[in-house]
């Protein structure tokens, strides 16, 4: 698409935002591109021609004038200094919101319990279904001291399977958006740095992005029958797109740059310019990206399981959860069983959405002041 | 500008097949027990083969895929339903439905922008006050919850809190205000969020200093520069978004029991009505590619400084 090192791919031509992720990768790109430029003014140097003669004005310049220097580790290392730090400065903003730091707090400590639950004293076992002493069911049992959220429909537990389906539907999630950010950045060095595929993977992407996804996944899910592998596997098939379209695109914009040219001209292979020179700067879109995709990631798992396409019913998971609170939601006394899975999707959903904000605004180098 | 626009319609057409037929491949290798509709234990093995030879689906691919398009292309012919409406045109099928779809669709679309854009506009003007920071926590709640959750809350506390009935009947006209909210709800988010960020990214031009050092008051430069100039991007999403709005939503539908294209897709495909299926990822395709083209065209339309011919010159 273009050649032309100087251009802002792009970003001229489809100002046109599909999502809310869209728009915070947007908003970042411009970010690093704004103080990119202000880098770039103060490194213009009046343009002058290159001398053809030497010092004295007599000699001419010639190649045999010049011999390679010899390496020497200490000068080769040696750098110009300044104490900005990106990190530094992220961590600095992003500390700075007391918001922020409050659901961070809030996110680990919910992590943290929904792997350590099991191992608790006085837990039931998720999968159970528990009788009183004369041996009936315990079914639909309201929430009291000993069935902390009450009981389902089959006398299980609800507040250990709550806990047991956040691990399935995190595990899935992480699984998924871990998955489809690799396929994302391998896909998006090959297209950004491909020149003469550029085509080929713009059509592969223009394809992907074309069909709609609900069918795709759909039809995979009824293909390879619901498990929890077809379910990351489809989640990523679709997750990988706007991943790779933005890796693309910053790897267009610091392919050419001097430090780049530098490295190319040291003998750096393409790879080591990928890995070193250019993915650390991308380090924070992609973790805001994949706070991101966690969200989205339970979420489809709650609408798969809705359309009839979840995990198999014993396993529980928050998408089933929710499903099963559904079935009952007509009789008021039950309710509890549709609230409580819901708060918990809310929870974590919400969590992730804001700390994902929050990173992005953090290191987004405009608000470094 | 033509030549642009035939390019694009080019590859968009190249798209669009290469998307049907990898769909029409995909089909193909769904579990066949579903076409024998669950009597497959009293049918003898000639009789499953006939059914599946019927179906075309004992050819192999070459055959099968180029067949397709030849009636597609030749005789426009999508095939007729095989399990929903035995030997009805699929056009006849979903031709009713996306009326259904459409009507929500329109109303809600047009709730989504006369609430969306002023709240977005109030947003911008206030910027850092009590409403934007309402308006900012609305838009993420709705764009992180995932959809289950408040439309599963709106059908059970808004019903009862103002007496509105939890299906949609349509005999009963006010049966039809939940399904509008929920169908609106993300809507408004989105063009909140839009109108905001086009009018703050506005805001902050060199001109809108100009206009105001003139003397006009900063109510003449919101109305005059400022919604006008935010208003260009937004036009970009509303033919897709109209287009869209015969598509339907499928968990409103199947929430709400609306009889529209949402549950149409997937009862259809459960069941494996493969033309049907067929049919309707042709309109989503086409809807999708036709909605983003119609949008660069109306942005040309009302700003004639957008060119998408030109690749942009040096930075």
């Amino acid at each position: 698409m273009t050649d032309n090192k100087n251009q802002t791919p792009e970003k001229k031509e489809t100002p046109f935002f599909r999502s809310y992720e869209d728009r915070k990768i947007m908003d970042l790109q411009e970010g690093f591109a704004a103080t990119n430029q202000l880098a770039d003014l103060q490194m213009a140097r009046p343009e002058t021609e290159p001398p053809t003669v030497c010092d004295d004005g007599e000699t001419p310049l010639t190649d045999d004038l010049f011999q390679p220097a010899e390496y020497d580790a200490a000068n080769a290392e040696r750098i110009g200094y300044s104490n900005y730090s990106y990190w530094g400065s992220t961590l600095r903003v992003f500390l700075k919101s007391k918001v922020s730091v409050g659901i961070l707090i809030f996110l680990v400590l919910i992590l943290a319990f929904t792997f350590i639950q099991p191992y608790l004293p006085n837990q039931h076992d998720p999968y159970v279904v528990n009788n009183d002493e004369l041996g009936a069911t315990l079914r639909n049992q309201k929430p009291d001291s000993v069935f902390w959220f009450g009981t389902n429909a089959l006398g299980q537990d609800l507040w250990s399977r709550i806990w047991q389906g956040t691990r399935t539907s995190l595990i899935i999630a992480l699984c998924a958006a871990a998955s489809s950010m690799m396929l994302g950045i391998v896909m998006g060095c090959a297209w950004g740095y491909a020149r003469k595929f550029d085509w080929l993977f713009t059509e592969i992407y223009n394809l992907f992005d074309n069909i709609p996804y609900t069918i795709l996944r759909m039809l995979l899910i009824y293909i390879m029958r619901p498990s929890i592998g077809t379910m990351i596997l489809v989640m990523c098939l679709t997750g990988w797109l706007p991943m790779s379209k933005y890796i693309r695109n910053m790897i267009l914009i610091y392919r050419d740059r001097e430090f780049n040219l530098a490295s190319r001209c040291l003998g750096t292979s393409s790879f080591q310019i990928i890995v070193k020179n250019i993915l650390p700067q991308l380090v924070s879109v992609i973790m805001l990206q994949t706070a991101l995709a966690i969200p989205n990631a339970i979420g489809s798992e709650v609408f798969l399981t809705y359309i009839g396409l979840g995990l198999p019913v014993n396993i529980p998971s928050l998408g089933n959860l929710v499903d099963e609170g559904r079935k009952v939601m007509l009789v008021e006394a039950q309710r509890y069983q549709l609230i409580f899975p819901l708060l918990m999707v809310s929870a974590i959903t919400v969590s992730f959405y804001a700390l994902g904000n929050a990173f992005a605004d953090a290191s987004d180098p405009r608000n470094h002041r | 500008m033509i030549r642009y626009t035939l390019g694009r319609c080019g590859r968009a057409c190249i798209t669009i097949f290469l998307v049907l037929s990898i769909v029409f491949l995909l089909m193909r290798l769904m579990p066949v027990e579903t076409y024998f509709q669950g009597r497959s234990d009293t049918m003898t093995d000639t009789l499953k083969e006939n059914i599946l030879r019927g179906l075309g689906l004992l050819d192999p691919w070459y055959v099968a895929l180029p067949n397709f398009w030849k009636n597609l292309l030749l005789h426009g012919d999508l095939g007729e339903s095989i399990v929903m409406r035995v030997g009805v045109p699929v056009t006849k099928v979903i031709w009713p439905k996306a009326v259904v779809s459409f009507q929500f669709g329109i109303i809600s679309l047009a709730i989504q922008l006369v609430i969306g854009m002023p709240l977005g506009v109030l947003m911008a003007r206030k910027k850092g006050g009590i409403i934007d920071k309402a308006g900012n926590l609305y838009v993420l709640l709705i764009n992180s919850l995932p959809q289950a959750v408040y439309f599963l809350l709106i059908q059970l506390y808004l019903s009862t809190l103002l007496g509105l009935p939890m299906l949609f009947k349509s005999s009963v006209p006010s049966s039809r205000i939940l399904p509008i909210i929920c169908l609106s709800l993300g809507g408004i988010a989105s063009n909140a969020m839009w109108m905001r960020r086009y009018m703050v990214d506005q805001l902050n031009m060199d001109y809108i200093r100009l206009a105001r050092a003139k003397g006009m008051t900063s109510g003449q430069v919101a109305f005059r520069h400022i919604f006008r100039n935010a208003l260009v991007p937004m036009v970009q999403s509303l033919p897709a978004s109209l287009l869209f709005t015969i598509s339907g939503s499928l968990y409103v539908e199947s929430l709400f029991s609306i009889n529209g294209m949402g549950g149409l897709l997937i009862t259809s495909i459960q069941r494996q009505d493969n033309p049907l299926v067929q049919a309707m990822v042709l309109l989503y395709s086409v809807i999708s590619v036709l909605g983003l083209l119609l949008g660069d065209l109306a942005m040309m339309l009302v700003d004639p400084r957008i060119t998408f011919t030109k690749k942009g010159g040096s930075r």
